[in-house]
């Protein structure tokens, strides 16, 4: 056990400090959702109260988009001087390394809402109507949604040709119901019409089914041969 | 074998012209939608063909997946035949029972849920082996056909009856689609992937598709459904005529969808035995020409 967290948090910290000098997955993750949002601000140019209906879509949209510019490097770093085949030789458990990727990822991707939602409010005018405090919970759980099976996808799609195409073929059909759940559930609070709760179950199921799934099969997948 | 086949082709384009024949004159006129309704008798069979197609496709995944260690196929096999012995008994509980809508009998539920474990074993029984992963692949592709008759046939109904062509709420519509998509997506991985580890992603992409579906089905539950109630146990009415055709429709299909994944699984077979013989051919072909060229250093060893 004492393994796994030493194996999990060296790759974690590893990857933070990587990203720490580089900055290369946050800042085209920032300019890319950015760019999101101007194109989006001069398509659709709404009234404050049309803008909370879609706003819950656009930011959502925004945020996939940038979680795939990210989830794409996770683990193309980690081919540069065979890494990763170092790694499937390892005695070191399969797990440890997915979670620390995917814990990275999770934290490249909150960093970057946390940045962007004030660009939101500022564009669009927001003034929320229904309880705020919900927006956390749909929010940390909507990431997680994304990153763990964009972790997963991104694993997989390395071993296929053209894999910066294929983690978004492979991650957005699995990803619908989680893309529902937080959508509806930011138009259900900003809106104050109905209730999220709903929701927040929803993808809070969502997450226990795809985190025990993707850590079942990632050894699996890592393994392939 | 190969004598059953033209027999079978035979028998089904029969199948197939008698259904036809059967839904275009023999069942009677929709007294609310008129002629437009006869649409179902292709709609309806493909779309169940399709969703058999999708979980056969399902099981020979997890058999591919769970066969590398005997411990998980120890595992798995204990999870089928938990899942019949429960939902065997479980459907008759009183409490169980009330959950089931009405006009559903018991009785059909537990025969449902035991067909999941029978289906486990046969499929297990049938493909040996890489057999699994060539059934998984053939069941996908013909799926994603039957499914996509489903979703053309659909909307051509739909605009007559509903007025719209499509109803982003509906559940099962949504559902569907979102269906189609994960196997298309399932297809392309297949597509692209590198040959020697494309089964085992494609394996755990198939059982990732299966977990998704039950959570889109309940991600569209807030909305309220526009579709007809389900016909077979459902509560829903339907004139005994119209049962009849449909369920005759569904046998031809069936029959049909059956033709096409044999064929299919042959051409696969043979694509892969095709593929193992140029390799061990150019394999050969790289010992005869190392052995040409270093006759001294093979001659030492």
């Amino acid at each position: 056990m004492t393994s796994f967290w030493a194996v999990l948090s060296a790759t974690l910290v590893k990857d933070i400090r990587l990203e720490w000098r580089s900055k290369d997955a946050l800042n085209s993750m920032l300019f890319f959702s950015l760019l999101v949002v101007v194109i989006f601000v001069f398509s659709f140019d709404p009234l404050a109260e049309e803008s909370r209906h879609i706003v819950g879509g656009l930011v959502w949209v925004a945020f996939l988009f940038a979680a795939v510019v990210a989830l794409n490097q996770t683990w193309a770093r980690e081919l540069r001087n065979q890494v990763l085949d170092a790694y499937r030789v390892s005695p070191a458990p399969a797990n440890a390394l997915f979670l620390a990727k995917s814990v990275g990822n999770f934290l490249f991707v909150s960093v970057l809402e946390t940045l962007m939602t004030p660009l939101f409010i500022v564009f669009y005018n927001l003034h929320v109507l229904g309880p705020a405090w919900q927006l956390i919970p749909i929010a940390l759980l909507g990431t997680w949604a994304l990153v763990v099976n964009g972790t997963f996808f991104a694993a997989m799609s390395l071993r296929t040709r053209n894999r910066e195409i294929m983690l978004p073929l492979l991650l957005f059909p699995i990803s619908i119901p989680a893309v529902l759940g937080m959508v509806a559930g930011t138009t259900a609070v900003l809106t104050g019409e109905n209730s999220a709760h709903f929701y927040i179950v929803l993808l809070l199921t969502y997450d226990v089914v795809f985190t025990t799934a993707s850590l079942a099969l990632f050894g699996t997948i890592l393994h392939a041969e | 074998m190969k004598k059953i086949f033209p027999i079978l082709s035979i028998v089904t384009v029969a199948l197939l012209g008698y259904a036809l024949y059967l839904a275009l004159v023999v069942a009677p006129t929709d007294a609310l939608q008129g002629e437009v309704y006869r649409i179902i008798y292709y709609h309806v069979p493909s779309a169940w063909t399709a969703f058999l197609l999708f979980f056969i496709n399902f099981v020979a995944s997890i058999r591919y997946l769970t066969r590398s260690k005997a411990s998980t196929e120890m595992g798995a096999k204990w999870v089928a035949i938990g899942i019949g012995v429960v939902g065997l008994i479980a459907p008759f509980l009183p409490p169980v029972r009330r959950l089931i809508p009405p006009g559903m009998e018991p009785s059909a539920v537990a025969t449902t849920i035991v067909l999941i474990p029978a289906l486990y074993f046969l499929v297990g029984k049938l493909f040996p082996g890489d057999r699994l992963d060539v059934l998984a692949v053939t069941s996908a592709e013909v799926g994603v056909v039957f499914c996509t008759i489903v979703l053309i046939t659909g909307p051509i109904w739909a605009r007559p009856v509903w007025g719209i062509w499509w109803a982003p709420g509906d559940i099962r519509l949504t559902s569907t689609l979102v269906l189609w998509l994960i196997y298309v997506s399932y297809l392309v991985l297949r597509r692209f992937s590198n040959s020697a580890q494309t089964q085992m992603l494609a394996a755990a992409l198939a059982v990732f598709g299966a977990l998704d579906v039950p959570l889109v089905y309940l991600s569209i539950w807030f909305f309220r459904t526009q579709h007809p109630q389900p016909v077979i146990g459902g509560g829903g009415s339907m004139d005994p005529r119209m049962l009849h055709v449909l369920l005759f429709s569904w046998l031809a299909f069936l029959l049909f969808g059956f033709l096409v994944c044999w064929s299919r699984f042959r051409l696969e077979l043979l694509k892969r035995e095709v593929e193992q013989a140029h390799a061990m051919e150019s394999l050969a072909g790289a010992e005869d020409s190392e052995k040409a060229s270093l006759p001294l250093s093979r001659g030492t060893r």
